[in-house]
């Protein structure tokens, strides 16, 4: 029998790695609300202090622990059944976190469709909107807030202009540089089943790359909605939306993003075969999960 | 007949382990503490679970005083009694309940009941052990802090959540989310876990059909898990930048204590949505794994295979779908179209329908069985009698129109105390009592666990029976005090003592059991490999309590379902699932 097949089952010893990550996420969550609470309270105490200091001893742990996965699999550790299992593993996480958007889509239409109508008088509840504010008219993007004492108007929306000036809209540059991240990523897949290794690095850098454009971009448009549109999280529910389907996405393709970069290095250091690359299909996976996330609110962020 | 199926044959694990060790820590921290063995982390998880639960129960007790006896013994403020309701009820649904069964249960058994060493990602079972326990220090925190914890109600509604007046709003409410993020981080690693481990190491022969009902339970209350804690993250995530922000997703225009808040245009009820979407299938992520567990302790000291196997499996996985259809029965008094109630009362109605096959089902399964009365038995009967008369009271808040006048009332208290409080809690015992001879080598004392189960019963009959009467009566739910109110009797404060005397009767008779369980460490009778006489594979193990790597050189290989009790012509009682079929002894001399 050779290594490779199903003779092992690998049993592993006993580690600190996880109580190290568990102490590290814990101390960066109760940092960070506190963080955030004192700056509600217009302090600083210095407890971003505690954020940043579980935010480092975590990326060291997931450091080490890649690495310790990745030299097991070297050693031939990692059997056919484990590679099937961590396909398994990553399926039920996109899965999970494919309800995380849901929830989030779904609050949104809740707003949009229920919320909105209400308040601008029509539907069930629209005697709401009747008593506290007659004047205010239901359009999303709500540019007018029923009650701009409280949450000020944003100065102009994110919708789309018509097609003809898309070519100066840059959430559509933004949607042409992830959808063709998508096609670069699936070509440096057809690249390690072929063994091409330049191809691979070429086309696997261009997407990272790509990646990080995106990003580029997307905190260009966000500094130009603060400064100068005058559209943040506190004006009104559609900035609030905007922001967090956008925000919760984008950090989504930071982590994408590091992750392929990660496979990136592995590429160089001449990981990967045709038929041991898992690290790198999960990745992959991982980011054409997120290029479809970002059509949804292309769609209806965005244009609808 | 050579019947050695599996569905996944091309990557079942090897039969036999060839030039490897396995390995066994040296240290007691390393074998206790640091480990990775799943079994360790379960006992971790459930000790946790369990200490926790205790502050739960210790809080209920300090409300009861209070209502029982409200000028009397009264320790506590109104302030302590928002606050304690919410404690109580998030840590007994989420951190006991739902870390016992899945942290719990789901890692000691799945591995043992599938034939597999271990949980194919260690690494992530023991992390989510080290988050949940984090999440419940940050918990516990939240009593330490300024202004104490959150006294939000366990549903953490907006605007009360949020705004000034409840108690804990500075502090409490972010350290709740905070919390519940990071158990929600733990959870989902652990849950990748126990859903991979049963696709993926079963060992051979054990196909998914062969699978006894506990992994099945815990199986699809895991995947309901991956699914619902989502929605819970979000609002969560939602509400704490409606706190710390300055965003409105949740706040309504109002006034509070006088003054304008700084919040308008948002909706409390799109909370309500994204809680009870998570809230509903939470409440079967405890149901399942206890319906699974039971139905394979009644067969065991039934001496009986369960009844309708197939339909057993087909009900679990339909009332799993089902449960993400039914979140809006919840909020009947929210104002909602009348046609989303009716929509929403039918689907609830209809789930009853897989939910009374189980019952029947295991009725059927003790009808004419050989039943030995041994205390877990007594506890998962005692559980099918409970889940009936929960289950009943369900179809009255099930219904619209009835619902309405009962919501927020003692009746709804008491319907689900019984369903998801006492229920589940007497199928933890019915584990515990029957999976403790496996986890130590020793058996618990029969006697205080008898004891144990009838003051537990009879207690919290007593406590909850005159909960629906009060209910009726009009009696609302999360009051600290009732004063004068016109339409409650006077008697009904007698009542409130005598429910207040039996809770305490209930709590002391958990000494008994925890006394129980540290005695019988050392002092328990040898239990031998399989005392039950069962046929799982945990009880096939070479060692007891079992090693790491639960089998030695070669693992099980599966040849027949979970339930070859009292098989008609068979020789023995029962039939191990990993006796092959040319070993299995027949009468023929008849
Ligand atoms: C002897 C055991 C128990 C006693 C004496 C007890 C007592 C109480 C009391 C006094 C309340 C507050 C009622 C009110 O004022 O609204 C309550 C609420 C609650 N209990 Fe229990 N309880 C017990 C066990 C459990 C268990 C095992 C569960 C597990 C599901 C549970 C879940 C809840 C929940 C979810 C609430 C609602 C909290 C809220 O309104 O926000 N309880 N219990
Ligand atoms: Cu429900």
């Amino acid at each position: 029998m050779s290594t490779n097949d199903n003779s092992h089952y690998y049993i592993p010893e006993s580690s600190w790695y996880p109580v190290w990550a568990a102490f590290g996420v814990g101390t960066m969550m109760y940092g960070l609300a506190n963080w955030l609470n004192q700056l509600k309270a217009g302090e600083d105490g210095g407890t971003h202090i505690l954020f940043y200091a579980g935010f480092t001893v975590l990326a060291a742990v997931l450091v080490a622990w890649y690495g310790k996965v990745i030299a097991e699999n070297h050693e031939g550790l990692a059997n056919a059944q484990l590679k099937k299992s961590y396909v398994w593993g990553m399926s039920w996480f996109i899965f999970s976190e494919v309800m995380f958007f849901a929830a989030f889509f779904g609050a949104l239409f809740y707003t949009r469709n229920f919320v909105m109508v209400w308040l601008g008088g029509e539907g069930g509840k629209g005697i709401t909107g009747d008593y506290l504010w007659p004047a205010f008219q239901a359009v999303w993007p709500i540019v007018e807030n029923p009650d701009p004492s409280v949450f000020p108007n944003p100065g102009e929306s994110m919708a789309a202009p018509p097609l003809s000036q898309w070519g100066s809209y840059l959430p559509f540059w933004n949607t042409a540089i992830l959808l063709s991240s998508s096609v670069t990523v699936h070509m440096a897949h057809t690249a390690i089943k072929n063994g091409a290794r330049g191809a691979l690095k070429a086309w696997l850098g261009i997407t990272v790359l790509l990646g990080i454009v995106f990003l580029f971009l997307q905190v260009e448009e966000y500094m130009h909605a603060y400064s100068e549109m005058g559209l943040t999280l506190g004006t009104g529910i559609y900035g609030s939306t905007f922001f967090l389907l956008t925000g919760f996405h984008g950090f989504h393709v930071t982590l994408g993003t590091f992750i392929l970069a990660v496979q990136l290095v592995r590429a160089f250091k001449g990981h990967f075969s045709h038929d041991d690359q898992f690290g790198f299909e999960a990745a992959s996976w991982y980011w054409h999960f997120v290029d479809v996330v970002w059509v949804f609110l292309f769609f209806f962020v965005y244009i609808y | 007949m050579s019947d050695v199926a599996h569905d996944a044959s091309e990557f079942a694990p090897p039969a036999e382990l060839e030039e490897m060790e396995l390995y066994h820590p040296k240290t007691w921290i390393g074998k206790y503490v640091w480990s990775q063995d799943a079994k360790t982390i379960a006992i971790q998880y459930a000790i946790t679970a369990i200490a926790i639960g205790l502050v739960a129960l210790v809080l209920s007790l300090l409300m009861r005083l209070q209502l029982g006896f409200p000028n009397t013994f009264s320790l506590i403020d109104p302030s302590n009694y928002l606050q304690f309701v919410t404690m109580h009820g998030m840590i007994m649904v989420i951190y006991l309940l739902t870390a016992l069964f899945l942290g719990g249960f789901g890692n000691y058994l799945i591995p043992l009941m599938v034939g597999a060493r271990d949980m194919v990602f260690p690494y992530l079972n023991m992390i989510s052990y080290w988050v949940y326990l984090a999440a419940v220090l940050i918990l516990v925190a939240s009593f330490f802090v300024a202004g104490g914890p959150t006294g939000a109600g366990w549903t953490l509604y907006p605007p009360q959540s949020i705004s000034p007046g409840t108690p804990g709003t500075d502090w409490g409410i972010i350290l709740m989310l905070v919390s519940l993020a990071l158990f929600i981080v733990g959870f989902t690693m652990g849950g990748l876990n126990y859903v991979v481990t049963v696709l993926q190491a079963r060992t051979r022969g054990m196909s998914l059909m062969r699978m006894p009902l506990t992994v099945w339970g815990i199986f699809i209350a895991t995947i309901l898990a991956l699914l619902a804690f989502p929605a819970l993250f979000v609002s969560a995530i939602m509400m704490l930048l409606d706190l710390l922000l300055g965003t409105s997703f949740f706040m309504p225009a109002m006034v509070s204590l006088g003054d304008q808040t700084a919040y308008d245009g948002g909706s409390p009820i799109l909370f309500q949505h994204l809680f009870w979407f998570f809230g509903h299938p939470e409440v079967y992520i405890v149901a399942l794994p206890a319906f699974g567990i039971v139905s394979d302790i009644l067969s065991t000291h039934a001496r009986k295979a369960i009844f309708g196997y197939r339909m057993m499996v087909w009900a679990i996985v339909a009332i799993g779908g089902l449960s993400f259809i039914v979140w809006a029965h919840h909020m009947y008094v929210s104002g909602m179209n009348p046609l989303f109630g009716f929509f929403f009362a039918t689907t609830t109605l209809i789930i009853a329908v897989p939910t009374a096959i189980k019952v029947y089902n295991w009725v059927l399964t003790l009808w004419q069985g050989n039943i030995r009365m041994n205390v877990p038995m007594m506890f998962a009967i005692g559980f099918v009698f409970t889940f009936i008369n929960g289950g009943l009271t369900g179809l009255f808040l099930g219904n619209v129109t009835v619902d309405l006048p009962l919501s927020d009332t003692y009746f709804v208290i008491a319907h689900f105390h019984m369903v998801m409080g006492v229920s589940p809690i007497l199928v933890v015992y019915a584990a515990i009592y029957h999976w403790y001879p496996k986890i130590t080598g020793r058996m618990l004392n029969d006697t205080l666990g008898k004891i144990h189960f009838w003051m537990t019963l009879l207690g919290t009959y007593s406590i909850y029976y005159p909960m629906h009467y009060l209910g009726l009566e009009g009696l609302p739910r999360r009051y600290f005090a009732y004063g004068d109110t016109a339409f409650i009797s006077e008697s009904s404060q007698d009542l409130n003592a005598a429910i207040t005397i039996a809770a305490f009767v209930v709590a002391f008779a958990q000494l008994f059991f925890l006394y129980n369980l540290v005695r019988s460490l050392r002092k328990g009778e040898p239990a031998g490999d399989n005392p039950w006489e069962a046929t799982t594979l945990e009880w096939q193990t070479e060692h007891t309590p079992p090693q790491h790597g639960n089998f030695s050189k070669e693992l099980p290989v599966v040849y027949r379902w979970a339930y070859d009790y009292g098989l008609p012509g068979a020789k023995d009682d029962f039939i191990p699932q990993n006796v092959p079929p040319s070993n299995v002894v027949y009468e023929t001399d008849k």
